[in-house]
Parts: C-alpha cells; structure tokens; sequence
C-alpha cells in the first residue's frame, strides 16, 4: 500500500489517494455502512452534506458513492453502499485493512448554509437517506441555528430500514420529528405502512419558513414534491439529488449529462425548479 | 350526544360541513374503543360501519392462503376507516386490526346509507369527501405497485 501511496501524485483530480478500509457492516440484507480513513494517517477531507466520492476498487473499476458520515469528522469518510451490481458488489466485500482509492469529494452539496434559520424538511426513499444522513448531522450539531428539523424517510419494507438506531436518536432531539413508513409491513413491524407521500397528513410542517430536501427514486420524488406543493412550499424552496450513472466526475465525459446539467459537477443537488422538466421527461 | 357532534364536525374528514349535516349525522354515531391487538373487522364480513379515528393506529391487512398476513396500509388519528359501506355487496374487501388502543367514532353504515337517500346533498357531501380519499389511495397503490426502493 505504501508503494500505492507514493505512485498516486495527490495533486491531480483525476487520480485516486489511497484510503484503508476501518470498518465494513451490514446495514440491511443488501446494504452496508463502509468507514475509510486515509492510509498515511493523513487528517482526512473536508465535505459539505450531500458531495459524493469516486470510490476505485482495485481490479473492478470506479464508482461514485455519496459521503453519508459526519460533516465534522473529517477524519475519515463514512459510507453506505447497496450492493446492486459488480462494483457495488466488490466494494462491500473488501475487508478491514483493505486499500481503496478516493477521489472527490466533488459535487455541489444540499444547500445547509442557505437553510439556516428556517425549518429543514427531509424526505428520503431507500438509499436516498445516505446523502441527506450529513444534513440531519449537520443541523443536530449546530440545533439552534435552524429552526424545526422533518425527517420523511420511506422504505421498502422493515429489515430494510437504514440507520435503525439513529432514526430513534435523532427522534429524542427537540424540535424534530422523525416519520419513518414501509411499503409493506409484516406483524411484527409496528410502524407506519404506506407510501412515503402517505407521512404528509402527520408532519408538522411550517411551509413558508422550509426549506425541503429530497433524495430517492425519480418517481418518488415527483410525488413527493407535488406533495409539497400542495402544502404550500414554494418550488424554489424544493432541493432534490439526482443519481445518475457517471465516469469522470469532474464534467469532461459528458456520460451524465442531463439535458443541459452535468450530474455531476453541476449536481447532484439540484433546485427542484430548475430540473423540473427533466424530472418529468420519459428518457434521457 | 353533543361530544359526540363535536367530535364529528372536528375530524378532519368532515372538516367544513355544515352544523345542519353534522346534526343528521350524529343520530348514526356511536364512540368506541378497540384494545390493542383486537380485531376491528374481517375480510368478507358484513361492512356496517364507518370509521372515524380519533386515536390510535389501525393496520390493514391482506391475508394469503399459507403465508403470514402482509400489512398494506396503517391509519392514524384524523383518518377514516372503510369505505365498504358505502357500496354494494357491503362486505369488508381487508382484515383491520388495532396496532394501538384506537379509538373512533363508528357510523352506522345502514343509518348513514338511510340518510344519504333521504338528502342527497348529504350524500353528495358524503361521496365528495370519500372519493377523495380514494383518489389519494389509488395513488399511493400504484406508487407501491411501482416498488420503486427495488434494485432494478
Ligand atoms: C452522485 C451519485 C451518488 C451515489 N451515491 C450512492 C450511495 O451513497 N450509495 C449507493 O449504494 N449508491 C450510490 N450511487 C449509485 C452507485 O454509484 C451505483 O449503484 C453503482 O455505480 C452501480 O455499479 P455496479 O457495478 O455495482 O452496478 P451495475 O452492474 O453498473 O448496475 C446494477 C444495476 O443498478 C443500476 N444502477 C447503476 N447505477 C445506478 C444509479 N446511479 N442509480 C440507479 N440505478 C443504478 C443499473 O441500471 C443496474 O440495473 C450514487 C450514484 C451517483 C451518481
């Protein structure tokens, strides 16, 4: 790994730094929480809440993975990957100790800064709590500088509920409210059954001083922010993610162009207003 | 009877209506209470009421030969329960069952069939305000249908 390390020149963009692997764990049947820190004990990279890294697994090839950890610990980088394919595959298989190349973080984050002093709306489908995870940190930590704190989150049926404990946590902070529903519930699962829209009637929501952020499948979130246009939020307050496929991350390939937006140096937060028609076209 | 009305006219189902129709209507109404874990109704049985929640969480339940039941739907406080009254064969289409101590108003569904012949701006309201509510769940359906969080 030492030879790694010196064969990577840390000043190009395009070429990975060396990080271990600290920590690998199963989150749900298919998904896992992956902690890397920088292999030369180096202090590690700053990120804002929603950039993503390109992650390169040795001998698979690269892939971008949103940054799901804390926005203050720069110290090392935390991620949750759904195994779906070969190199998603690859990446939650590597073992404690294992190397793997970081580019990043790039991308242009959920707007924190911007939302500061109003109320924060979140709703999140499946995977889609990964990237806004950094948000719910960044607003707990600083709790007095923005007002009510909505968590949505909806998944597909209860053994794949990220971040099990932390939703209980997160629900104890004052002046925040956690929804968490399934599409499908079992006996044993207590909580809301139903589409994610179906947690509206239940939040406390203040719309006129909310900012709303939202990340998940495209379809869920054309629901969800009809959803929030009937409660009253004004599209210009509506952030989403949008995760295509990408290669280069730094807009010269052009792989995740969309429409006139690259994914990912323009994106992947985009406001909802200006990829509206986008969101709402049948292929890209 | 007068809590009664009050609790009608201040659901969220029945939000706006007239002080006239809340005053029909609560001759059909009766409180109660369903312990948690208690059955509420059961597919196929005959749909004589309608409910409105105050209190409580309520799952629906669509049972499988040989499988465990699958939960489809839950419904809190400010919802309402069945609509099955209201149509023809008024028969349970799911299984309901309390997941809390729940408590509800319960319509008569007969009564409330009555007065809906009887005035049919009543029942205008009435059907108004449910299919609304069906919309909203048919939407939700083929949302969950989609099975959008799937890996595809
Ligand atoms: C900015 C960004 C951030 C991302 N953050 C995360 C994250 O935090 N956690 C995570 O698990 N994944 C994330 N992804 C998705 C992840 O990069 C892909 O799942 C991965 O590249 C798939 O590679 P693979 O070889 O494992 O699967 P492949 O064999 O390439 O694909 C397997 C299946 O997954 C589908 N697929 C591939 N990529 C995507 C995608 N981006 N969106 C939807 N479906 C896809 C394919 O259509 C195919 O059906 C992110 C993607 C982007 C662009």
């Amino acid at each position: 790994m030492a030879a790694l390390a010196t064969i990577l020149e840390k000043t190009d963009p395009m070429l990975p730094q060396p990080y271990v692997v600290r920590q690998v764990g199963k989150e749900t049947p298919d998904t896992f929480g992956l902690t890397l820190e920088p292999e030369d004990g180096a202090s590690g990279t700053a990120f804002r809440p929603g950039q993503f890294s390109m992650l390169w697994v040795f001998g698979v090839g690269e892939l971008p993975i949103s940054i799901s950890g804390d926005p203050s610990d720069s110290g090392r980088l935390v991620y949750t990957v759904r195994s779906v394919g070969k190199a998603t595959n690859a990446l939650v298989s590597r073992e404690v100790g294992d190397g793997i190349g970081v580019r990043g973080p790039y991308g242009t984050g959920w707007p924190v800064e911007e939302a500061r002093g109003r109320d924060v709306i979140i709703v999140a489908g499946g995977i889609g709590l990964a990237p806004l995870r950094p948000v719910i940190y960044e607003v707990l930590n600083n709790r007095k500088d923005y007002g009510r704190l909505v968590l949505l989150y909806g998944a597909r049926s209860p053994r794949d509920v990220l971040y099990r404990k932390e939703l209980a946590a997160w629900a104890r902070h004052r002046e925040t409210q956690v929804l968490t529903t399934v599409d499908y519930g079992g006996l044993s699962w207590k909580g809301h059954v139903g589409v994610v829209t179906t947690l509206f009637k239940y939040a406390r929501l203040q719309p006129a001083r909310s900012v709303a952020m939202l990340c998940g499948p495209e379809i869920m979130m054309r629901f969800v922010t009809r959803e929030l246009e009937v409660h009253g939020l004004s599209r210009d307050n509506i952030y989403v993610s949008m995760e295509r496929n990408m290669k280069c991350a730094v807009g010269f390939c052009g792989h995740c162009q969309y429409g006139p937006h690259f994914i990912c140096k323009d994106g992947p937060v985009f406001p909802y207003e200006r990829i509206r028609p986008l969101l709402e076209k049948y292929e890209l | 009877m007068e809590t009664l009305e009050r609790f009608i006219a201040e659901h969220p189902f029945f939000a706006g209506l007239e002080s006239y129709y809340t005053g029909l209507l609560v001759g059909c109404a009766s409180n109660v209470r369903f312990e948690k874990g208690t059955s509420i109704f059961k597919e196929g049985g005959d749909a004589n009421e309608f409910y409105l929640i105050r209190a409580g969480k309520v799952a629906l339940e669509l049972i499988e030969p040989h499988r465990r039941p699958i939960v489809i739907s839950t419904l809190s406080e400010g919802e309402i329960l069945g609509w099955s009254w209201l149509l023809p064969p008024y028969q349970w289409k799911f299984n309901a069952h309390a997941l809390e101590e729940t408590r509800a108003i319960a319509l008569d569904g007969k009564c409330l069939r009555t007065k809906c012949e009887q005035n049919h701006d009543l029942g205008y309201e009435l059907l108004k305000r449910v299919a609304q509510i069906m919309e909203r769940r048919l939407e939700a359906t083929s949302l969950q249908l989609l099975d959008v969080y799937a890996a595809r």
